[in-house]
């Protein structure tokens, strides 16, 4: 009876989701779906060429780099992007020692109290505060940047696919609209306030070449030339910084745990090997004797 | 109720003599998991996972407790108060890897665990109550994961929220008010999350207390075995200590090395990018999916695309998803072979492991996919296939197949020789194995 039952039942649905498959293929096949623009000249990011300095089971943070990224952002990106999950305090993770973080978060100035009025006013930050928005509110983002929110980039490399290598592509992606996507997808061209970037998903972003090279402050003594892909690198392995600070603590700890643990499983390995060699072969009777 | 032939429990000094009078914990250890539980000899790796599983549970309880003392269920913080746990509690972001990755190897395992059952029909009498409260496990499983996942209040924790809650939104006439019940409102928002919450503390509990109730059920009839024959006597057995404590510890030794690999290596290598993101309910994301582990299911939800006569697709895309567990219920019951073991089952064999196993590795691809043309129609393909599977060719084969020769006893399928399988006929082809 619950055969009979069974049977009906799963006749019901494969019925049911072959009509589906007939209905769908009788559409793909009298109106295939067009190719969009996206599908034919989106690219997918591969990074700078060598990879990023932390990358590696064994790498460390570059804290040279991740200080000019830090330059950048304040310099550059700040200006639109915020960095709300992260406080003054964590520069001192990067190498700068207490007195540079303390000079770092006077340089910013974040909301704070009037100690004599009470009001809402701005101060100089301190290490316990958190990096300042730019915009008061979604609102007045939109409305100085075209209608698109510049996003937070405190986790900006974990909230990408393939985040790291993403967001260098993005920054070194800019380049002229292809003629022929013009020409083929007319409604796909870059309009007013906007500029082409394959990297993105949309392949027009509204936030303009950031990095231009050249008239954006230099990096000092002993620094790499401030190239829009040196930049680029930089800005990026700075929040890959944020978007994971444990990250080469995280590796270490790990490979504590796996030697530890690659030794474990060997002693335990021999000993199940020990311990079975007992119920091998032998007398079958004896097989389960009282032995411990 | 053991084997006859099962060591018996002596306490040995006063403390185990006094304790075994007024509170008999260590003999029921004993018997449980200790000497005193006689298991086939012939148990290969994958009778590992039932342990591996239990271990998984206490992790993800263990490390679930501590986020717990960090996180707070309150939409406008919860984000955050994960991104404290990353960045601010020391090792935080250890006990959430481990606990996010956890739930991963949860479900790894547990899928071993059951496609174990399902080739060698573990399912089948005397072990039909296991095999119903392992799929009892497995549901609250998803139930416990899936609200698990909404707690970040990510991108695709809020939107995950809201597609399965509208799944019960399908239902005719009472749907949207049970949709709406489920959620306190009518998106997902903080009584959701709250209660989400709330029910994701509560429900490792309760897999807890039922597999308490499925190991007992596998200590009435003992453990299965890969030839499928019955334990007929001491020699086919080992006393599970120390035998399969010694080799559940290597095996967990294993897991733990590839689990940990994971944790510190590739953290985020199983979870979506879009849950980095705060949860917006103003920005649909381009692809809603759920974590890797509900894939196939999800697959089969989206491969009801036409209305079926009255019955509307997105209503018929649920019940066959609902369904697609559920058959597992029925198993016992539809597979009649007196078989067991696959590998004495020719043609069973074939349709699971070039029928079953392929249709469900192209639901998982099709299920975490971008929708398309092709992940549509492979699904609906492979949906028939699942369908057709368990509800039509499990029941006919059972019935048609000739089964290849078994040996005499589990002794007989380790040493090759048993002397007292001379005593009775020699079975040429299978019988029942009835012991």
């Amino acid at each position: 009876m619950i055969r009979i039952f069974g049977i009906l039942t799963g006749l019901l649905f494969t019925v049911a989701v072959l009509w589906s498959f007939i209905v769908d293929t009788g559409a793909a096949i009298s109106e295939p779906a067009p190719e969009t623009a996206e599908e034919k000249y989106h690219l997918y990011p591969k990074g700078p060429e060598g990879g990023f300095a932390h990358e590696g089971l064994f790498a460390k943070w570059d804290t040279a780099q991740l200080q000019r990224g830090y330059q950048v952002y304040k310099e550059v990106c700040s200006a639109c992007h915020s960095l709300r999950l992260v406080a003054f305090r964590n520069l001192g993770e990067i190498g700068y020692d207490e007195g540079q973080v303390k000079a770092e978060a006077a340089s910013w100035q974040v909301p704070g109290v009037d100690p004599n009025t009470g009001e809402a006013t701005m101060v100089e930050g301190s290490p316990t505060d958190y990096f300042p928005k730019p915009y008061a509110n979604d609102i007045a983002a939109r409305a100085a940047n075209n209608n698109a929110i510049p996003p937070d980039l405190s986790l900006i490399t974990k909230a990408r696919h393939d985040g790291t290598n993403y967001v260098y592509d993005l920054l070194t992606g800019y380049r002229e609209q292809p003629a022929e996507l013009v020409e083929e997808f007319p409604e796909a061209k870059t309009a007013e306030g906007q500029y082409y970037n394959p990297f993105f998903h949309s392949l027009n972003i509204s936030m303009a070449p950031p990095l231009t090279g050249t008239g954006q402050g230099t990096y000092g003594e002993g620094n790499p030339e401030p190239t829009i892909e040196q930049m680029a690198e930089d800005v990026t392995a700075f929040p890959a910084w944020t978007a994971e600070p444990a990250l080469v603590k995280r590796r270490q700890a790990g490979w504590a745990f796996l030697l530890f643990l690659v030794f474990a499983t060997v002693l335990a390995y021999f000993s199940k090997k020990q311990v079975w060699a007992r119920a091998k072969g032998g007398d079958v009777g004896e097989a389960s004797v009282k032995e411990d | 109720m053991s084997f006859p032939w099962a060591q018996q429990y002596e306490p040995k000094n006063g403390l185990t003599k006094f304790l075994d009078e007024k509170l008999p914990l260590p003999r029921l250890v004993y018997n449980a998991v200790g000497a005193g539980y006689p298991v086939p000899r012939n148990l290969s790796y994958f009778w590992n996972f039932g342990v591996l599983a239990g271990f998984c549970l206490v992790l993800q309880i263990v490390t679930g407790v501590v986020l717990a003392m960090h996180y707070a269920p309150n939409t406008l913080v919860a984000f955050d108060s994960t991104e404290h746990i990353m960045r601010n509690v020391n090792w935080g972001w250890l006990m959430r890897y481990a606990h996010a990755n956890g739930a991963s190897a949860f479900f790894v395992v547990v899928y071993i665990h059951i496609f174990r059952g399902l080739y060698y029909s573990s399912y089948k009498a005397p072990r039909e109550m296991i095999w119903l409260l392992g799929v009892v496990i497995f549901l609250l499983m998803m139930a416990t994961a899936f609200m698990g996942y909404v707690l970040p209040w990510g991108q695709m924790s809020y939107w995950g929220a809201k597609v399965i809650t509208g799944l019960f939104g399908a239902i005719p006439l009472v749907g949207e008010g049970i949709q709406n019940w489920l959620l306190g409102g009518f998106a997902p928002d903080n009584a959701a999350l709250n209660r989400f919450f709330s029910l994701h503390f509560l429900l490792p509990f309760v897999i807890a207390g039922v597999v308490i109730l499925h190991i007992w059920a596998l200590h009435i009839p003992g453990s299965s075995n890969p030839t499928g024959v019955e334990v007929k006597k001491e020699s086919d057995t080992l006393p599970f200590h120390p035998y399969y404590t010694a080799k559940d510890g290597f095996g967990l030794g294993v897991f733990l090395i590839i689990y940990f690999a994971f944790v510190f290596f590739m953290p985020n290598a199983l979870g979506h990018p879009d849950n980095y993101i705060p949860a917006n309910p103003l920005s649909t994301p381009a692809n809603i999916v759920p974590e890797w582990y509900f894939w196939p299911f999800y697959a089969i939800l989206r491969a009801f695309t036409a209305d079926f006569f009255f019955v509307p697709a997105k209503l018929m895309g649920v019940l066959a998803m609902f369904a697609s567990i559920l058959v597992w219920f029925f198993l016992p019951w539809l597979d009649k072979s007196p078989v067991r073991s696959g590998h004495y089952r020719p043609l069973f064999r074939k349709f699971f492991w070039f029928g079953l196993i392929p249709a469900i590795v192209v639901l998982g691809y099709c299920g975490g996919a971008h929708l398309s043309t092709t992940t549509i129609l492979l699904s609906q393909i492979f949906t028939a296939y699942y369908f057709l599977h368990f509800l039509v060719i499990l029941p006919i084969i059972s019935l048609i197949e000739r089964p290849e020769p078994m040996p005499y006893s589990i002794t007989e399928a380790v040493l090759g020789h048993d002397p007292d399988s001379k005593l009775g006929p020699k079975p040429t082809t299978a019988s029942p194995a009835k012991a």
